[in-house]
């Protein structure tokens, strides 16, 4: 699987000269930054499929299934995960596979 | 006519009868669905480097130009064309092959429970209704495959939200009007798959 993660240069920082940086929170780059799996509201599939879908495949509860469900044929789209770019890209994928029209995106 | 899948409570088998003329109008869907799912695609890259486009995996790139196969093959980066790009050329041909196997799963199950193989026998003798008895993973392929068959008429027809109304509308004769009923008749199908499935 490819990927073309454009990491963002951090702004270099000026920084006392006796002040520890964190290692940790320095060192995390933008592009570990998580992604969200977007799924869409099309007229073709079905509620109770698509709940279906959100039950099988993520293993949501039926009350969490049917609450982004709802935000799909509501809003018009819903997060329905959020993970690494590889992680979002095998979401993506899968509910491609099950006929739903779903993106992914990097998280705001 | 059939009432859709029920779940066989002992054998957790997934359950349905269909009469030989339905089950002969989803093999057709599902032998179409195969049909489409295999045209259209990609042709090797001739203005590439010949050399390199030997090492190159020569996947698919660009949104297929069908809105069906568009819909069934959606982009997964709409704003990004280079990430979709590469997005399709890794995935789509594993996705195309598995909706293809799911159809062809669906043909197979209606022809083992008895609907004669394409122009061997005429339906009308087979007044005998089929018994479809599916384990879950086959139902699971079922239910894929009949979501790719409604995405499939309903992009073909221009099925849009709330639009009931205007199917009823049609006269009784045009042909949209009887694939809209199809298209209809898959959903609640689907929908008893669904339940039968949940239970």
């Amino acid at each position: 699987m490819c990927h073309h993660c454009d990491v963002p240069t951090a702004t270099p920082q000026v920084v006392e000269p006796d002040v520890v940086l964190d290692p940790v929170t320095e060192d995390v780059p933008l592009a570990a930054l998580p992604w969200v799996t977007i799924v869409w509201n099309d007229p073709v599939n079905l509620m109770s499929y698509v709940t279906f879908v959100f039950r099988n495949y993520f293993g949501y509860s039926m009350r969490k299934a049917h609450k982004l469900m709802l935000e799909v044929h509501n809003d018009g789209k819903s997060v329905v995960s959020s993970g690494s770019r590889e992680e979002m890209e095998r979401d993506v994928q899968a509910m491609h596979e099950y006929g739903l029209w779903a993106t992914l995106e990097r998280s705001e | 006519m059939t009432s859709g899948f029920t779940r066989h409570r002992r054998s957790g088998r997934v359950i349905a009868n269909f009469s030989a003329f339905e089950a002969d109008l989803v093999r057709s869907l599902a032998a179409q669905l195969v049909e489409l799912l295999r045209s259209e695609q990609a042709l090797p890259d001739e203005s590439a480097d010949p050399l390199e486009a030997m090492f190159d995996f020569a996947g698919p790139r660009a949104v297929p130009e069908d809105p069906v196969l568009a819909r069934l093959l959606p982009s997964a980066y709409p704003g990004d064309v280079e990430s979709a790009a590469e997005f399709r050329r890794f995935t789509e041909g594993a996705l195309r092959d598995g909706k293809v196997a799911a159809a062809q799963v669906v043909i197979t199950t209606l022809e083992e429970a008895g609907l004669p193989p394409v122009g061997e026998t005429s339906l009308e003798g087979l007044g005998a209704v089929l018994d479809v008895e599916l384990e879950l993973p086959t139902a699971m392929l079922w239910l894929k495959s009949l979501a790719d068959m409604r995405l499939a008429l309903g992009t073909r027809l221009g099925v849009e939200e709330g639009d009931e109304g205007r199917w009823d509308e049609l006269p009784d004769e045009d042909p949209q009007r009887h694939t809209h009923d199809i298209y209809q008749w898959l959903g609640y199908l689907q929908e008893s798959l669904v339940d039968a499935l949940d239970r």
